[in-house]
C-alpha cells in the first residue's frame, strides 16, 4: 500500500513508475505533490502540463488535470490553458532537452510575458529517454552518446536564462535537499507570474554511466557535497566554485501578470471572458 | 490518544537503488534480494529521510493511532 500523500496525489494503478532505479525524477515528482499538498490546493484546480522525455512521463502518474503534449511545446499548451482559465494553477513539468533545446523559444517567450505558470525542469543533463545524447545542460567536457569525446558546447545556466528573459521567480533545487526543493516549488506556485525552478535530477543510467559518476548513491553524495546555498557560495573563490552547483532562490520580483493585463484589454473593449 | 508513526514498506514499488539505506542515519535498513528490508526497527528515529529520498515511494512513515 502506498503512503497517504502518494495515494492522494498519484494514480497508484500506474505505479511502480517507468523511471530507472535511482532516477531522481521520482523524488522530484513527490516534491511537486508535497508542495501542492502543503498549499492545500484543490486538485481539480491544478493542471500539470508536460512535454516529451523522461521528465514528461510525470503527467501520466499525477492525479490532477494532466496534459502530456508534444516535444518542447508544454509551455505553449500551458499558456493556452492559463489564458482560458486564469483561476487554474498551471504547472509545467519538463526536462532540460524539452525546455531548453526544442522548447527554448517557448520558454523565453513564456518568461517574457510573465504569464502565471510554474515551470519545474527535471534537469538530468542528458536525453535519457532516447539513449543519453548530450543536452543544453550537459556540462562542457562531459560525455554523451553524441559526444563520445566530450561535449564542446557551453551549458545553459537555466535560472539565469529565465531571469534574463523576464521570469519573475527563479530558483534551483536538487534531489538531496528535499525540504528546500519543496519550499522552492511552493514559492514558485505562490508567485503570481512566471516561475522557473531548475530541479537538478540524477540520471545514473545514461549521464552517470557515460561520465563514470559511479552509481546512484555516488551521484546523490555528489549533490550532498556540491549543491551549496548562495550564502555559502558567496564566500568561495572562483576556483572553489568550479565544481559547485548553487541552489536556492535566486530571484523573486513580482510584476504585472499576463492574464491580468489581458483582462484589462477585455474590459477596455467591453468584452466578456468566455467561461 | 496521541498519534505515533510507523515505518512502512511497499516491496512491489522498490527498485533497490539503496538511497534509503545509505542515507538512514540510524542503520535501520538493509537490502534483501534487491528490495529494502527493515533490519533493526528499534534504531528507527522516525526522521523520514528515507521517505523523502525514495524515488519509488516504497518506504514511508504513516501516522497510526496509538
Amino acid at each position: 500500500m502506498p503512503s497517504k500523500l502518494i495515494e492522494k496525489h498519484l494514480r497508484t494503478d500506474r505505479l511502480p513508475h517507468i523511471w530507472c532505479p535511482g532516477c531522481g525524477h521520482g523524488i522530484l515528482m513527490r516534491d511537486v505533490c508535497q508542495a501542492i499538498d502543503n498549499l492545500n490546493l484543490d486538485k481539480d484546480m491544478v493542471t500539470i502540463v508536460s512535454g516529451i522525455g523522461c521528465s514528461s512521463r510525470a503527467a501520466g502518474y499525477m492525479n490532477y488535470n494532466t496534459l502530456h503534449t508534444t516535444h518542447g511545446r508544454a509551455i505553449a499548451f500551458a499558456t493556452g490553458i492559463k489564458m482560458a482559465k486564469p483561476e487554474m494553477t498551471v504547472i509545467v513539468i519538463t526536462g532540460d532537452g524539452d525546455a531548453a533545446a526544442i522548447g527554448g523559444n517557448h520558454l523565453i517567450h513564456g518568461c517574457r510575458r510573465n504569464i502565471d505558470l510554474t515551470i519545474v525542469v527535471f534537469n538530468n543533463n542528458t536525453y535519457g529517454m532516447t539513449g543519453g545524447q548530450y543536452s543544453p545542460t550537459t556540462p562542457t567536457g562531459e560525455k554523451g552518446t553524441t559526444a563520445p569525446y566530450g561535449n564542446i558546447d557551453g551549458a545553459f545556466d537555466l535560472p539565469r536564462l529565465a531571469k534574463a528573459a523576464g521570469a519573475t521567480y527563479t530558483a534551483r533545487g536538487d534531489c538531496y535537499h528535499v525540504p528546500l526543493t519543496i519550499k522552492l516549488i511552493e514559492n514558485g506556485i505562490k508567485n503570481h507570474g512566471f516561475s522557473f525552478i531548475d530541479a537538478t535530477s540524477i540520471c545514473p543510467t545514461y549521464y552517470g554511466r557515460k561520465n563514470k559518476k559511479g552509481g546512484p548513491i555516488d551521484m546523490m553524495h555528489w549533490q550532498e557535497k556540491n549543491c551549496i546555498s548562495k550564502t555559502k557560495a558567496d564566500k568561495l573563490s572562483k576556483e572553489e566554485l568550479e565544481d559547485k552547483l548553487v541552489i536556492g532562490e535566486f530571484y523573486n520580483e513580482p510584476k504585472e501578470e499576463y492574464t491580468d493585463l489581458y483582462q484589462t484589454i477585455i474590459d477596455k473593449v467591453g468584452g466578456k471572458r468566455n467561461v | 490518544m496521541a498519534s505515533a508513526k510507523e515505518l512502512c514498506i511497499e516491496p512491489a514499488y522498490c527498485k533497490g537503488c539503496g538511497y534509503c539505506i545509505e542515507f538512514c542515519p540510524a542503520d535501520v535498513l538493509e537490502l534483501v534480494n534487491d528490495k529494502v528490508h527493515i533490519k533493526n526497527i528499534d534504531n528507527c528515529t522516525k526522521c523520514g529521510l528515507c521517505e523523502m529520498r525514495c524515488p519509488d515511494y516504497a518506504i514511508y512513515l504513516e501516522e497510526v493511532e496509538g
